[in-house]
């Protein structure tokens, strides 16, 4: 098979999955749309596998549909698709992970109204990654940005008759825009600068670049910008959390594995522009270092089960994100990889446990689980050791990967992720212990009604966990391996420029995260396994207090931005409204009345009064006619 | 196109004819305005239109051109047409108001 056909079969099985889910979701068995909606995943999957398999990608394929449109650049603007490795790899997560939590979603969402409606939305979804991910120009590139951000707010606000739902929808939406106005503006530059909107062409204008050139330094804050705001760093990240009223199988895909992780494939694609700017690259560092630790504090003090999960999502977009500001993109993608497959399983073996729960968040209200739901909470575990960074599972190795450049790079930085690291670690078995061990604490009658879910929800969670387990192989360390299998794959298209650590900080490493772990997991489990349901229920005080309330920064941004914008609208509409626009509206309508009403008496029907006017503008005339000759 | 005036207006300037026809005009004008009696109104009409002709009349001889007074002409037919109807109207309105004050034909008035 050609390339081409790859191509197609890749790109539009999904949305073709989405126009008939769209259009004709209603006519279709739940059976016939679950199955299309599946397919188009699952078929990009399988000729992404057959692409990869019989194509070794010397080159990258660059395949042109058609002539988009022309806007005074070198080369018009294409609709055309290019894949090299790093698409490839960006393909098998999305197309992987997404197979998977399709078919998660057929269960989950079993019992929803717009079964077709979820489907036809969340195939839109992955049309639009797809095209993110191997559009060949900016604006394409842009244009599944913006489908992806679209199908995020369809799909936050997926249950639309809540209204707080349809808020939350509302703040990611707009918090996105803020940083897509970022994004864009540094695409227009890039034009600007480099007379060409595509990556290939871009890329290949760079050699004659200088260090830290001003314009480029404004071209990658901007785009930074643009990724601060896809994905969820300081200070666009609150908008996260909220995205978690939508229904799970959501969170795990667009909110953990794939939409999120779009500002890094960004960068990690722009690698060369933004190594040329290590003032950027700072910038990312320090901003990637701070949303790891303040989301992972946030984390600590949550006590709705997937709100944990968003802010270690967060905390973990920050380790990506100071993995990049290092200079380590191939290691960025690597935690990426790793990322979608256990976070999309704690997600979805969250969306177990709440399914099983028949809706039930609150942690406080959960415990003993393991009794009733064995496999969910085999697979949970799974999950909770991949991401606190347990060997040999495949947090373990992209962390220690992150931890090891950042070190080489700049202390401080190190210092702090390892804070965050022990605070993910904390979190992530506090939940897991609340959930999963000690007595019930909530209502008798829930107990009895909690399940296990069916196989075809267990079937995705097991695939994931044993990706999850493997993982983190595709790129071992250089004292366990000669060869690093990502490295090496990536190397064509992503110039990493990462020092490397001392074989003995290394193993130094390893030994403190064993011991660091095996403490933390006897303190949680003492502290939480057997925890009251009171425990959960006392009002935090000192630091407590503050992680529990998110550092305020909601509070913040509402009296910064959003409370003044408010009072000014309201000034707006009370005030200058009725007493300036009002008033200049209705000036004409009220001279013309009041004239009329004074000039009403002129028309008396008196024949002489007629005359003498007639005479007097005749007079009026004739003067100024003479006088002018 | 001017030549010397004929003989006639050395015995009797032009300046007379103007001021007779200026008066005329003005005798009219006030009568139509003062004036409540539809008959007499126009009766000043017709005496506006009479001195309108004079004056026409008088510079068309005074600068040798025929042009005023086959206006004239034209004027007085018009005239003799616009009596005509002007008295069929005031006849009809006669007969329907029973009064020739003119501030009562105002029944149109909206």
């Amino acid at each position: 098979m050609n390339p081409e056909i790859l191509i197609h079969l890749i790109i539009w099985p999904t949305f073709i999955g989405f126009i008939i889910n769209g259009l004709f979701g209603s006519m279709l068995s739940k059976t016939a749309s679950g199955i299309i909606a599946c397919a188009g995943p699952l078929i990009g999957f399988l000729a992404t596998l057959y692409l990869y398999l019989t194509n070794p990608l010397l080159e990258a394929i660059n395949y042109s549909y058609y002539n988009w449109f022309s806007i005074g650049l070198a080369n018009p603007v294409n609709f055309s698709i290019y894949i090299d490795h790093l698409t490839i790899l960006m393909l098998f997560i999305v197309t992987g992970v997404g197979t998977l939590i399709h078919v998660y979603s057929i269960g989950y969402m079993h019992e929803d109204k717009g079964f077709s409606r979820f489907f036809a939305y969340l195939n839109l979804f992955l049309f639009s990654m797809l095209l993110l991910i191997t559009g060949s120009n900016l604006i394409l590139l842009f244009a599944g940005w913006e489908g992806v951000g679209l199908c995020s707010f369809l799909l936050i606000g997926f249950w639309f008759k809540n209204p707080e739902y349809n808020k939350a929808a509302r703040k990611a939406f707009v918090m996105n825009r803020i940083g897509d106005l970022g994004f864009i503006l540094g695409i227009f530059l890039l034009a600007i600068k480099f007379n060409s909107v595509d990556i290939v062409k871009i890329q290949g204008s760079f050699a004659n670049l200088s260090m830290n050139d001003p314009s480029i330094i404004l071209i990658t804050i901007l785009l930074f910008i643009g990724v601060c705001g896809k994905s969820a760093q300081i200070p666009l990240f609150t908008w996260l959390p909220d995205a978690m009223a939508g229904p799970t199988p959501v969170s795990a895909l667009i909110h953990a594995a794939t939409m999120v992780t779009a500002g890094i494939y960004l960068v990690a694609r722009m690698n060369i522009l933004f190594s040329l700017a290590p003032f950027t690259l700072n910038v990312i560092l320090f901003v990637g270092v701070a949303t790891a630790i303040i989301a992972a504090t946030i984390a600590l003090k949550q006590n709705d089960i997937k709100k944990v999960l968003a802010y270690s999502t967060v905390s973990q977009l920050g380790y990506m994100a100071s993995a990049l500001g290092v200079a380590a993109y191939s290691t960025a993608i690597f935690h990426v990889m790793t990322h979608a497959f256990f976070k999309a399983l704690l997600f979805l073996s969250a969306g177990s446990v709440i399914h099983g729960l028949h809706g039930e968040q609150d942690i406080k209200n959960m415990g003993g689980l393991k009794k009733k739901m064995f496999w969910t909470h085999l697979v949970f575990l799974i999950g909770t050791l991949a991401i606190t960074g347990c060997p040999p599972f495949a947090g373990f190795f992209s962390k220690d990967e992150i931890l090891s450049s950042v070190y080489s790079w700049n202390f401080w930085a190190f210092v702090g992720l390892s804070f965050a690291s022990i605070c993910t670690a904390w979190y992530m078995f506090r939940l897991y212990f609340s959930t999963f061990h000690g007595e019930f604490r909530g209502d008798k009658h829930v107990w009895n009604h909690v399940h296990e879910s069916s196989w075809i929800m267990l079937f995705p969670l097991v695939v994931l966990a044993i990706l999850s387990i493997l993982g983190g192989f595709a790129g071992m360390p250089e004292i366990l391996s000669e060869r690093h299998f990502l490295h090496d794959f990536l190397k064509y298209n992503v110039v990493d420029h990462t020092h490397h650590v001392n074989h003995f900080f290394e193993y130094c490493l390893w030994s403190v995260t064993v011991l660091a772990l095996a403490i933390i997991v006897w303190l949680t489990y003492n502290r939480y396994a057997k925890s009251s349901k009171e425990k959960f229920e006392l009002e935090p005080t000192g630091f407590s207090k503050l992680f529990a309330n998110k550092y305020y920064l909601d509070e913040i941004f509402a009296n910064i931005f959003t409370n003044p914008l408010k009072r000014l609208g309201s000034w707006f509409k009370n005030t200058f409204d009725s007493k300036v626009i009002d008033i200049l509206v209705q000036l004409p309508g009220n001279t013309l009345d009041k004239a009329s009403i004074e000039l009403k008496p002129i028309q008396s029907g008196n024949i002489s009064w007629y005359i003498i006017s007639i005479l007097v503008g005749l007079i009026f005339f004739a003067i100024l006619f003479l006088v002018k000759l | 196109m001017e030549t010397a005036s004929p003989e006639i207006f050395s015995s009797i300037p032009l300046t007379h004819y103007i001021l007779l026809s200026t008066t005329l005009f003005v005798i009219g004008l006030i009568g139509v305005m003062v004036r409540k009696n539809i008959i007499i109104v126009f009766m000043c009409i017709e005496i506006m239109l009479n001195a309108a002709n004079l004056m026409l009349t008088a510079t068309s001889v005074y600068y040798n051109n025929p042009g005023g007074q086959i206006m004239v002409f034209f004027t007085m037919t018009v005239a003799a047409a616009e009596v005509a109807v002007g008295l069929a109207i005031i006849v009809m309105a006669f007969k329907n108001l029973n009064t020739t004050n003119i501030d009562l034909f105002n029944k149109l008035k909206g």
